[in-house]
C-alpha cells in the first residue's frame, strides 16, 4: 500500500499539523479537503437581494431542487454559518448558486449580499433537506406557496425543470406533464426577488403566477386562496417562508383536509419563563441564561466554540448532549430533560439553537 | 528582589482602595474599546501570518534537503529558526491563550490548537494560562518564578546548590521545551512526593511522551531521511536541532526579560487573599515588563515585549498591543507607577544579573571588589561547605556588622 505509507510520512514530517494544513496553502477547492467554494459571480437581483454563483470543492456531492446548503462565512473576522436554498438545478459548469436577500440589521445576509466579492472562499457543507419535488414522471398538479425570501427553494426547483436559456424559457419533456400554479407573496412588488424570472416562466405557459403584494393586495387571506387557486383541492401543495404564514396555510389546509409540504425560514419563538444556569462542561464556562436565549447564543457569548448552522431548527448541524437538566423549546414550548443514571449516559442531543435553559443544566461541550 | 510588603518604599503605598478601583475600571475601558473593534483586519493579520508562517517553514525544510551545502544549510537553517519561534510566539502562545477564539474558526482556536513544542497545548495551557496568568509573581503561588529549580528571592534561604543556579539556568534555556514540559507535568513536585506511579500522572506522562516522540521523529528523523538522497541526512538533522535550540534560547531569553529583571514586583501569598479585579490589575502592571523596540522584536518576541499589556489582557489579541501600550502607560503615569521598559540587551543583562546575584549570599556579590576579594572568597568557601549553623551565623554577624555600621 505504497499511497498510505506516503501518506504516514507526510503525517510524520508536519506533526503536530497535518498534510491538509499545507495543501490548503495552494489548493483549497481539492478532492480530500474541508468543503470549501470559491465565489466565482455575484449577480445583483433587487436592491437587497444578490445570488452568489460559487465553485464547489471537488468533493462536492450534487443536490436536489429544493435543497439548501450551509454556508460558514467571516463577517467581520468572525465565522458563521447560515443556511441558503440552492437556487440552480445542477447546472452544467458545475457550479452552484445561492440567492440571498440581506436581512436588515442581520449579521451575515447583508455581507453576502453586498459585500462579497468574486475571489472569495466560503465554507460550504453538503447539499441537504427533504424540500424536494416528488418523483414527475407521472402528471402532477402542484401549488407553491412562497414568501419573501421563501421563494429560493421553489426557484431550485423550478429552474431545473424549466431551464432558462438566450432562446427562452425550456419545457422539457420530463416535465411538459407538470402543471403548477406559483402564488408568490411580498411586501411589495420592487423587493420581490426573483420575480422576473417568475414572471418569464408564467409567459413561456410553464407556471401560473399569482403575485400577491401587501402594498396593493393587502395581507393574504388564507380564506381568498381558494378563489386564487380554484382548482386548489386537486393540487398539492408546497410551502415555503415564515411562521406566521405557514401556520396560516397548515390551519387552513388542516380544515380542508389538503396535503401540504412546509419548509420554514424563520423560528417562531413562544418567551419561555424561567432560564437558568447553563454549564459547558468540557470548556469549563457556565452562563447565566434567561428563558428566551437559545444554547447555542449563551454559549457562543461565553467564547464557547458552538457547533452552528441555520439558527432556526433546522438543520440539526447545532445538537450537543445534554448531560443533565432540562431545555425548553422556544417554538412549541416542549421540554426535553437528561437526567444522569436514566437518560443516555453520553448525553441527550438537543439543538442548541432553538431551546432555551428551563433551570439549571449541563452541556457536554 | 523583595516581595513589595517587606519593601522598606512600598511603590503602591501612595493609592487608595477606590484609586486602585478606578484603575481597573480605566482598565475595563481599554478592553472594551479593543473588543469592540476588533474585525475582519485582525483576523487578516492572524491569518496572514499563519499562511506566512507555513511557507517560511516549507521553503526552508525544502531547502534543507541539500543541506550539505554550506549556503543551503546557513538559509534552511536560518528560516527554520524564525519559522520555528514565530509557530511558538507570535502564533501558537497566542492562540493558546484564546486571543483569537472570537473568530470562531474551530481551526485557529485555543481548544484545538498544537504547537510545535515538547509540551502538549493542554498541559501548557493550564500551567500558563489558568496558574500563571492568574498567580502572576506571587512567591509560592506562580511556579515560573524560576520553575521551580532556581532561588529568585532574597527571602528563600541561601544554600551551595544554587552556585549552580547561573550554569542550571543555561542548561535550561537551551533545552527549554524540555524544561517547560517537565514543568508542566509538575514532574520535580511529583518526584518529592512519591507520585510518580498516580495513574493521573503516569496519563499525563504517556501524553507528554508521545508528543515528544513525535516532535523528535519528525526533526530528528524523517526530514533528514528525506535528505539522503542528496547525501544531506546528518547536516539536516543538525539544522533541525540547531533551530530547536535557537528557538529555545530565544523564548527563554524573552520569558526572562518579562517577569525578571531588576525592578519588576514579587507579592507575598496571603496579599492576594480576597484581591478585587482592581488590584489584580495592579499586580499585573507591576509584575511585568516590556522590552523596547521596533515592530521586527514585537513580531519575533509573540508581543511579549508588551508583556504588561499581555498580563493585563491575556486574550486580547497581539496585534493590538502595540496600539494600547500608550493608553496603558498614561495610566501608569496618572497613577504614579513605574513602567519597567528598556531594551533586550539592557532587560537580558537585568535578568542574568539577578540570576547570578541570587545564587550567592544575600549581598555577596555587591559587596565584593578587586581589593576584598580574597576575603569575600574565604568566606563564600567556609558557607558553601559548612552546614545550616555556619551559614546562618555568618549571617548574623554580617547583620550587626551591618548595624554597627549605620
Amino acid at each position: 500500500m505504497p499511497t498510505l505509507t506516503l501518506r504516514r510520512i507526510a503525517e510524520l514530517a508536519v506533526t503536530p499539523l497535518v498534510p491538509d494544513d499545507y495543501l490548503d496553502l495552494f489548493s483549497p477547492l481539492r478532492r480530500g479537503a474541508q468543503l470549501r467554494g470559491r465565489v466565482v459571480e455575484v449577480v445583483p437581483e433587487t436592491r437587497d437581494a444578490a445570488t452568489l454563483v460559487i465553485r464547489p470543492g471537488a468533493d462536492w456531492a450534487g443536490h436536489v431542487p429544493g435543497q439548501y446548503v450551509r454556508v460558514g462565512v467571516d463577517v467581520d473576522g468572525v465565522r458563521s454559518w447560515r443556511a441558503y436554498s440552492l437556487t440552480h438545478g445542477p447546472r452544467a459548469d458545475g457550479n452552484i448558486s445561492i440567492t440571498v436577500k440581506s436581512v436588515p440589521g442581520g449579521a451575515v445576509s447583508p455581507y453576502l449580499v453586498h459585500h462579497t466579492r468574486p475571489g472569495t472562499l466560503l465554507h460550504l457543507e453538503q447539499a441537504a433537506g427533504d424540500f424536494v419535488l416528488p418523483d414527475l414522471s407521472t402528471s402532477a398538479k402542484l401549488l407553491f406557496v412562497t414568501a419573501g425570501s421563501g421563494v429560493t427553494p421553489v426557484i431550485g426547483m423550478l429552474r431545473n425543470l424549466f431551464p432558462s436559456t438566450d432562446e427562452g424559457v425550456l419545457v422539457l419533456p420530463r416535465s411538459d406533464q407538470v402543471d403548477i400554479t406559483v402564488v408568490h407573496v411580498a411586501p411589495s412588488e420592487p423587493d420581490s426577488i426573483f420575480l422576473r424570472d417568475l414572471r418569464a416562466l408564467d409567459r413561456a405557459g410553464a407556471i401560473r403566477l399569482v403575485p400577491r403584494y401587501d402594498d396593493v393586495h393587502g395581507l393574504l387571506d388564507m380564506a381568498d386562496l381558494a378563489n386564487l387557486v380554484p382548482d386548489l383541492a386537486a393540487r398539492t401543495t408546497y410551502a415555503c417562508g415564515p411562521g406566521g404564514l405557514l401556520d396560516a396555510l397548515a390551519a387552513h389546509h388542516a380544515a380542508a383536509g389538503l396535503a401540504l409540504q412546509t419548509e420554514q425560514f424563520r423560528a417562531t419563538t413562544v418567551v419561555a419563563g424561567e432560564g437558568g444556569e447553563v454549564t459547558f462542561a468540557r470548556s469549563g464556562a457556565v452562563v447565566d441564561a434567561d428563558g428566551s436565549t437559545p444554547i447555542l447564543e449563551a454559549g457562543e457569548g461565553a467564547g464557547v466554540l458552538m457547533p452552528s448552522g441555520c439558527r432556526m431548527g433546522v438543520c440539526y448541524s447545532c445538537v450537543t448532549p445534554l448531560l443533565s437538566g432540562a431545555v425548553r423549546d422556544l417554538r412549541s414550548g416542549d421540554l426535553t430533560t437528561a437526567v444522569p443514571g436514566e437518560t443516555d449516559p453520553g448525553g441527550v442531543l438537543v439543538q442548541t439553537c432553538i431551546n432555551a435553559a428551563a433551570g439549571p443544566c449541563t452541556f457536554d461541550r | 528582589m523583595t516581595t513589595i510588603q517587606k519593601k522598606s518604599h512600598n511603590p503602591i503605598a501612595h493609592l487608595t482602595p477606590d484609586d486602585i478601583e478606578q484603575l481597573g475600571r480605566e482598565l475595563d475601558a481599554i478592553r472594551a474599546e479593543v473588543v469592540a473593534s476588533r474585525g475582519a483586519d485582525d483576523a487578516a493579520y492572524i491569518r496572514t501570518l499563519i499562511k506566512t508562517q507555513r511557507s517560511l517553514e516549507l521553503g526552508s525544510r525544502v531547502v534543507l534537503l541539500a543541506s550539505v551545502f554550506p549556503p543551503a544549510w546557513l538559509v534552511g537553517t536560518a528560516g527554520l529558526s524564525v519559522a520555528k519561534i514565530l509557530e511558538n510566539m507570535e502564533i501558537g502562545h497566542n492562540v493558546l491563550h484564546g486571543q483569537w477564539d472570537w473568530m470562531r474558526d474551530p481551526k485557529i482556536h485555543s481548544t484545538t490548537w498544537e504547537w510545535d513544542m515538547a509540551t502538549p497545548a493542554k498541559d501548557w495551557q493550564h500551567s500558563h494560562n489558568e496558574l500563571h496568568h492568574t498567580y502572576t509573581n506571587v512567591l509560592g503561588k506562580d511556579n515560573d518564578l524560576g520553575y521551580g529549580i532556581a532561588r529568585v528571592d532574597e527571602e528563600q534561604p541561601w544554600h551551595p546548590m544554587y552556585l549552580g543556579q547561573p550554569l542550571w539556568n543555561l542548561i535550561n534555556a537551551v533545552f527549554f521545551e524540555y524544561g517547560i514540559a517537565a514543568y508542566d507535568l509538575e514532574l520535580g513536585a511529583t518526584i518529592k512526593k512519591k507520585k510518580l506511579k498516580d495513574p493521573e500522572f503516569q496519563r499525563r506522562l504517556k501524553g507528554v511522551l508521545r508528543k515528544i516522540r513525535h516532535q523528535a521523529t519528525k526533526d530528528y528523523l524523517v526530514h533528514p531521511a528525506l535528505s539522503i538522497p542528496t547525501g544531506s541526512f546528518l547536516s539536516t538533522l543538525a539544522a533541525n536541532f540547531t533551530a530547536n535550540i535557537v528557538r529555545n534560547l530565544w523564548s527563554n531569553s524573552i520569558i526572562l526579560c518579562g517577569h525578571f529583571p531588576e525592578g519588576v514586583e514579587t507579592f507575598e501569598k496571603r496579599s492576594i487573599e480576597g484581591e478585587t479585579k482592581g488590584e489584580w490589575y495592579l499586580r499585573q502592571m507591576l509584575g511585568a515588563a516590556n522590552i523596547s523596540g521596533g515592530r521586527a522584536m514585537h513580531l519575533m518576541s509573540g508581543n511579549l515585549s508588551h508583556q504588561i499589556e499581555h498580563h493585563l489582557f491575556p486574550d486580547l489579541p497581539s496585534n493590538r498591543y502595540a496600539e494600547i501600550a500608550p493608553k496603558v502607560r498614561a495610566l501608569f503615569e496618572k497613577y504614579g507607577l513605574n513602567y519597567h521598559a528598556a531594551p533586550f540587551p539592557k532587560q537580558l543583562y537585568s535578568a542574568w544579573h539577578k540570576v547570578v546575584r541570587l545564587s550567592l549570599p544575600n549581598g555577596w556579590l555587591a559587596e565584593t571588589t578587586l581589593s576584598n576579594a580574597p576575603s569575600q572568597l574565604a568566606k563564600l568557601y567556609k558557607m558553601a561547605t559548612g552546614g545550616p549553623k555556619v551559614r546562618r551565623a555568618i549571617v548574623a554577624r554580617d547583620k550587626q556588622l551591618a548595624r554597627r555600621a549605620a
